[in-house]
């Protein structure tokens, strides 16, 4: 998840399908994001780049719809249903996830777990 | 530099301009026809309008009574007599340029009245004092104490009213209204009516019946005292009371150059309002300088100047408004470049002004530096011959600058409200007064109110007011007047101050909590 500045940001991701729960009046997915571009970058403790202005989980509850997809608490949010989250603002990302008409999220997430998975498959 | 040459053109040409100026504003003066608002009948009206003050006796007795004083004393305060005066001379004073010996008659008039009205209110109570003992020797032993007292009391009410009335009736006036002012000249006659229905009563119960009650005699003149001092208390509730508590919000535009104020006033009467307006705008408003609004015309007047047009279908054929209306169409097809031309020419003057302000700036800070004050010592130790006065001081450091100023001036279009002399006076007062360059520079460097030049400019005696309604009706709301001077006027609009309705919201101390928030955290 390191960032080159001038580079373009590469990132190995996993896409995570989470299937929206209605209860009562709302559609939850059952996590807590944090962080967004008017946001304090440094105060996160998720981030491994302090100046990293990304959308992070926070929280998964248990038993939700994002902990049955496999949601990780400490995933970067890379993209939501195509749309780009690594350049919005807290407001905008939390706009993208509860969109009233749509009943499914896919997003695209990394974590650094991902990356030392890769190297070793591609040590091997 | 030739200063000679400098000294003489200056004075040649401000010279000049006055007389051109003054001859300039006879001829308009004779042009402009004379506009006379409303009828003059005024008199009788605003005299017959009595029934709204309070009358404390019968009316009969009160009728009669005003008849009979009616030539004497009841041509009031401000001197409704002295309106049959002006009406029938207000054209040829208003001819006259200086300030005709007819207007002092009228300030002398009034004045009269006034004194003589103040005399007798005064000079009742003590007649009222007096009689009694002259009258009956007896009377002066049966006063004991409450009646001294009263006596005592009396007579100190009196001084107090005499000085009250001074205070606020007889002050000189400062200015001269077309019209009476109302309410004094019904405060005036209620206190006429007062004194008049009080000595009515004395003249029939102690004279003619001959009550010989001396405490209840200076009882009876006490409650007359009282009863004036609450008269003039009222007279300083409305005259000057009134008019402190601002209710309305005037907006004052000069018409030649669109000049605007604002100003806040209570409840006057319109030419009550137009005296306090032209107060300001002495003091407000800057010089009006016809110089600067040649331009704008001239810029006009090119506009259709190009164009002619033609009466092709013969002489019989009267089609003014269809020509006109041609003209003003073909003048907005045409491609009219007056407004490139406008552009650059303003931003020329601007930089031509701002360059000539430079050099004048350095020249009179030059000049200063060559000027020293010499301390007490040091006075007694220089030579006699080298010491000057400011005047001799400003003299001499003139001719360095007198160029560059002439050159500013005559940029900025103000070269003919400052002659050489008026000047040099200047520059010696700014020595004598220790002021520094850019002090004296102040009053060249923008133009000031119109007190700050000579008296010919302020015109003070050639005001006119101009309005469809009465003009000692009190101001409304949305009520428009006109202040007509020679060459320009000014344009009064009224509004009421709206009425502000303010409401009030508590807040606890205690309700200021705050929390800190590191990271928002949303979930979704």
């Amino acid at each position: 998840m390191s960032y080159i500045p001038g580079q373009p940001v590469t990132a190995v991701v996993q896409r995570i399908e989470i299937y929206k729960l209605r209860q009562g009046d709302n559609l939850i997915l059952g996590f807590s994001i944090g962080g967004g571009i008017d946001q304090d970058p440094g105060q996160n403790p998720f981030s491994e780049d302090k100046t990293d202005k990304g959308i992070y989980v926070t929280r998964v509850t248990k038993g939700g719809p994002a902990d049955v997809a496999g949601l990780v608490v400490g995933d970067k949010i890379m993209q939501v249903n195509g749309w780009d989250m690594t350049m919005v603002t807290h407001d905008q990302a939390r706009k993208r996830l509860t969109k009233k008409n749509e009943d499914v999220v896919r997003l695209l997430v990394t974590r650094k777990s991902l990356e030392e998975a890769v190297r070793n498959s591609m040590m091997q | 530099m030739d200063t000679e040459s400098t000294y003489s053109g200056y004075s040649h040409y401000s010279g000049r301009s006055r007389g051109s100026h003054r001859h300039g504003e006879r001829s308009r003066e004779r042009h402009k026809s004379r506009s006379k608002d409303s009828s003059r009948s005024e008199k009788s009206v605003t005299i017959t309008t009595t029934p709204g003050a309070p009358l404390t006796e019968p009316p009969a007795q009160g009728g009669e009574v005003q008849d009979d004083n009616w030539g004497e004393t009841t041509t009031a305060v401000t001197g409704t007599s002295e309106h049959s005066l002006s009406q029938e001379d207000i054209v040829q004073i208003g001819k006259d340029l200086e300030v005709p010996s007819g207007r002092n008659c009228r300030r002398y008039l009034s004045l009269g009245l006034v004194g003589t009205l103040g005399l007798l209110v005064f000079l009742t109570p003590v007649a009222f004092l007096v009689l009694p003992l002259l009258l009956w020797t007896e009377t002066g032993q049966r006063c004991g104490t409450a009646c001294e007292g009263l006596l005592i009391s009396a007579i100190f009410k009196l001084l107090i009213l005499l000085l009250a009335v001074w205070a606020l009736f007889l002050r000189p006036r400062r200015a001269h209204l077309p019209r009476v002012n109302v309410l004094r000249t019904l405060l005036s006659l209620l206190g006429l009516l007062c004194v008049i229905s009080y000595s009515l009563f004395y003249a029939v119960r102690v004279l003619d019946q001959e009550d010989n009650n001396y405490e209840g005699i200076v009882q009876y003149a006490v409650s007359l005292v009282d009863a004036l001092l609450f008269i003039h208390y009222l007279g300083l509730v409305l005259l000057e009371l009134r008019h402190l508590q601002p209710i309305f919000s005037v907006r004052v535009t000069r018409s030649t150059d669109g000049e605007t104020r604002h100003y806040n006033l209570g409840q006057l009467s319109i030419q009550q309002a137009a005296l306090a307006i032209l107060e300001h705008y002495y003091q407000d408003f800057p010089v009006h300088n016809p110089a600067l609004l040649t331009a704008a015309k001239s810029r006009a007047a090119k506009h259709l100047a190009g164009l002619k047009v033609y009466n092709v279908d013969g002489p019989g054929n009267n089609t003014s408004a269809g020509q006109s209306q041609a003209m003003m169409a073909a003048a907005a097809r045409r491609r009219d470049s007056s407004h490139n031309e406008l552009y650059y020419e303003e931003a020329d003057h601007e930089r031509r002004v701002r360059k000539r302000r430079a050099r004048l700036v350095v020249a009179v800070e030059e000049a200063f530096t060559h000027i020293q004050r010499l301390q007490e010592e040091e006075q007694k130790k220089a030579a006699g011959g080298e010491t000057m006065d400011p005047r001799e001081a400003a003299q001499a450091i003139f001719p360095s600058m007198a160029r560059t100023l002439q050159k500013y001036l005559r940029t900025t279009r103000q070269q003919h409200f400052h002659s050489m002399e008026s000047i040099q006076q200047h520059l010696a007062f700014c020595i004598a007064n220790n002021m520094t360059p850019k002090a004296f520079l102040e009053s060249y460097l923008s133009p000031g109110p119109t007190l700050q030049y000579g008296r010919e400019r302020w015109l003070a005696s050639r005001w006119k007011l101009v309005s469809e309604e009465a003009v000692t009706r009190g101001l409304k709301d949305g009520s428009v007047f006109l202040l007509n001077n020679i060459d320009f006027s000014l344009v009064v609009t009224t509004t009421r101050i709206p009425y502000i309705s303010l409401a009030e919201e508590f807040i606890d101390p205690k309700s200021h909590k705050f929390v800190l928030r590191l990271q928002s955290e949303t979930s979704v």
